[in-house]
């Protein structure tokens, strides 16, 4: 049986199904006087459920960390809130429905409107009413069910579904692990899975089988599900699992050692992030500090452009949460593939090849200085730093820089306080940039390899084309040269060079990579500590030896043969 | 009536924690406090109100307050989106 993997590890051990009757309407219609009895169900239930929830918010034998306190504190005032309560007690004094119909009703009514909502989070908000909605009708209607956070002996949870509050309340020690039929990567079920780092599996239809003490097996990281495994199927998972663990340790520990090289040379780990949220889980990882703060967020999903004032807080935000270290800030990067309602891009025929980014921006410099100078205000309180996406060559640039001054001029006048000596940077994405990195060197202040659209535009290759994805390839010579040549120009001008491409992320070009000088990857947070850990496990000398050799080589195939002999 | 509006400071908009916080704040008093994001008005005392609100880090939110302790909580609503929102 297959499922999504949300949660990675091995979890072997006997099922325990989790049974849930499904609450329905009843269709009951009461008499007027019934009414008040029925609101006074709703009262004793609201106030049992509440209960329940401090219960298990107090539970010392299972005690809960933050974010779960949090979640349960929400219901609880969800529980308690007073539209909830109106829209209930309306259906029962008005339509003179049961109460356990009109809790399911306005339930109903109220996830929809979650569900609605443009924006993911908030969508995923119609889980917690499912779940109050669901805890509030337990306390109608009394039904039995497993009971899973107080078990004997190791189990996996087995379910149709699980809602918050069943993740939350699941017995720490005994659940090694859980799989269920519905479900999706962003499910509250399978993030507390991976904040409690048990292996999960959600999505796994024909779970229909499964019964009460069978054994499973459950692979998190492929979303594999076996069932009644033979002997040697559960010893090859066992020492998979083993594997497992020995690298979690080891990838645990990498997180405050710095990345140098076992002879001393250091770079730097960054992360790639759409909003200062996100700056946390960079440490967490172990990285240091934003090799691309992407700004597209702030203009999507919105009636209107981002003024400076929002702009502003978003960045002063992120400097700040990132102290001491560095925030490199890409202007707006936006083109004729992204819909903004209250922005008439025109429709192009190519619009990787169009009016996009850059472009943009020094087409409509009221948009462009907006933006710089909300950054050059944040600047003030942390370490921030700008760079320009798609620039082709040295006349964008100069165009660029001739804005910035003005945004610079502009706050000069204002009295407004904003950083005079932030640096500007540049991607290099375009292939001509790549070609021309030395003349671009002179004066931008540093460059990052955007080594996506780079390959695209190099290789004539469209990522997104099924037919020819193969094609892609950020080890073809072509490409290494280019980047090769970047890293050059840059180290002869004292410029600083980093790559926020995927290519950073990936840990069988790392010491491809370093060889050649990169002084920054920057990368997801989670691929952080696998980089970390080539560098930490390899040398420079090395490395600079696999860039040689790698230079002569003449496909990618050669390449990737040798790269991952070395690797090992 | 106090009216007065801010910007969203916390990263991940006006969620579950910040929600939760905000709601603490306003139910400490007896004035009528109201959110409004572009064309959405809800009343603050309601944590459906809040979740439907639906305000992101960054957005424009307006508070309007009226009644008996209005200064006292327009001073903590302030205190909220200025300086603790900004830490969640």
């Amino acid at each position: 049986m297959k499922g999504i993997g949300v949660s990675p590890g091995i979890a072997m051990g006997k099922v325990c199904i989790l049974e849930k009757k499904e609450i329905t309407l009843t269709g009951a219609i009461i008499g007027a006087a019934d009414a008040d009895g029925e609101i006074g169900k709703l009262d004793d239930a609201l106030k049992a459920a509440v209960q329940e929830i401090e219960g298990l918010k107090s539970r010392r034998d299972n005690a809960l960390n933050e974010d779960e306190s949090a979640i349960l504190d929400a219901h609880i005032e969800l529980l308690r809130d007073p539209i909830l309560y109106d829209g209930i007690a309306k259906k029962i004094k008005n339509e003179l429905n049961n109460c356990q119909d009109a809790v399911i009703k306005v339930i109903e009514s109220t996830r929809q409107i979650f569900l609605n909502m443009d924006d993911e989070y908030f969508r995923s908000r119609a889980a917690d009413i499912r779940d109050i909605g669901d805890r509030l009708l337990k306390q109608l209607v009394k039904s039995s069910s497993v009971n899973i956070s107080k078990l004997d002996e190791n189990v996996i949870v087995v379910a149709h579904d699980l809602t918050p509050s069943d993740t939350i309340a699941m017995d720490r020690q005994h659940v090694i692990g859980f799989v269920t039929e519905l479900g999706s990567k962003t499910s509250h079920a399978a993030i507390i899975a991976k904040i409690r780092e048990i292996p999960a599996v959600v999505g796994c239809s024909a779970l229909g089988s499964v019964k009460n003490g069978q054994m499973l097996i459950i692979d998190g990281s492929t979303g594999e599900v076996i069932l009644n495994p033979d002997n040697k199927t559960l010893s090859e998972y066992k020492a998979r699992q083993e594997d497992f663990m020995k690298k979690c340790t080891r990838l645990k520990l990498l997180k405050d050692l710095p990345a140098e090289t076992a002879d001393g040379h250091r770079v730097t780990l960054a992360g790639n992030i759409s909003e200062p949220g996100e700056i946390d889980r960079i440490v967490q990882c172990g990285g240091k500090g934003v090799g691309l703060l992407r700004t597209e967020f702030l203009y999507m999903d919105r009636d209107c452009f981002p003024g400076e004032e929002a702009q502003f807080e978003f960045y002063k935000a992120a400097a700040l949460k990132a102290g001491t270290n560095p925030v490199i800030i890409r202007t707006l990067d936006i083109g004729g593939d992204k819909n903004l309602g209250y922005f008439n891009l025109p429709a192009e025929a190519n619009p990787f090849l169009g009016y996009r980014a850059i472009r943009i921006c020094l087409d409509r410099k009221d948009i462009f200085i907006t933006q710089l100078k909300a950054i050059l205000r944040a600047g003030v309180f942390g370490k921030l730093k700008i760079m320009f996406p798609m620039i082709s060559g040295i006349q964008e640039l100069r165009e660029a820089k001739k804005v910035l001054e003005a945004a610079k001029a502009g706050l000069e006048k204002d009295n407004t306080e904003f950083d005079r000596n932030i640096e500007a940077g540049i991607m290099i994405e375009i292939p001509s940039a790549a070609v021309t990195a030395d003349i671009l060197a002179k004066e931008a202040d540093f460059f990052s390899i955007g080594t996506n659209d780079l390959c695209q535009y190099t290789l004539a290759v469209d990522r997104m084309n099924e037919k020819i994805t193969g094609l892609y390839d950020h080890f073809h010579p072509g490409v290494l040269r280019l980047i090769e040549n970047v890293i050059i120009q840059a180290h002869k001008n004292g410029k600083h060079v980093g790559m926020c491409g995927e290519m950073a992320s990936d840990p069988l070009a790392a010491l491809l990579l370093l060889g050649m000088g990169l002084d920054e990857f920057s990368m997801s947070a989670p691929s952080i500590p696998y980089i970390k850990d080539v560098i930490i496990r390899n040398s420079m000398q090395k490395a600079r030896e696999v860039y040689s050799r790698v230079m002569e080589m003449e496909s990618s195939t050669q390449i990737i043969e040798y790269l991952q002999v070395v690797s090992k | 009536m106090i009216c007065k509006e801010y910007t969203v400071l916390s990263a991940e908009g006006l969620h579950a924690r910040p929600a939760t916080t905000l709601l603490n704040v306003v139910k400490k008093f007896k004035s009528d406090i109201l959110l409004k994001k572009g064309d959405m008005e809800v009343v603050a005392k309601s944590m459906l109100g809040i979740l439907t609100l639906a305000a992101k880090c960054g957005d424009k939110v307006s508070v309007t307050i009226e009644g008996e302790d209005e200064i006292e909580a327009a001073k903590a609503i302030e205190h909220l989106f200025l300086e603790e929102l900004k830490n969640q």
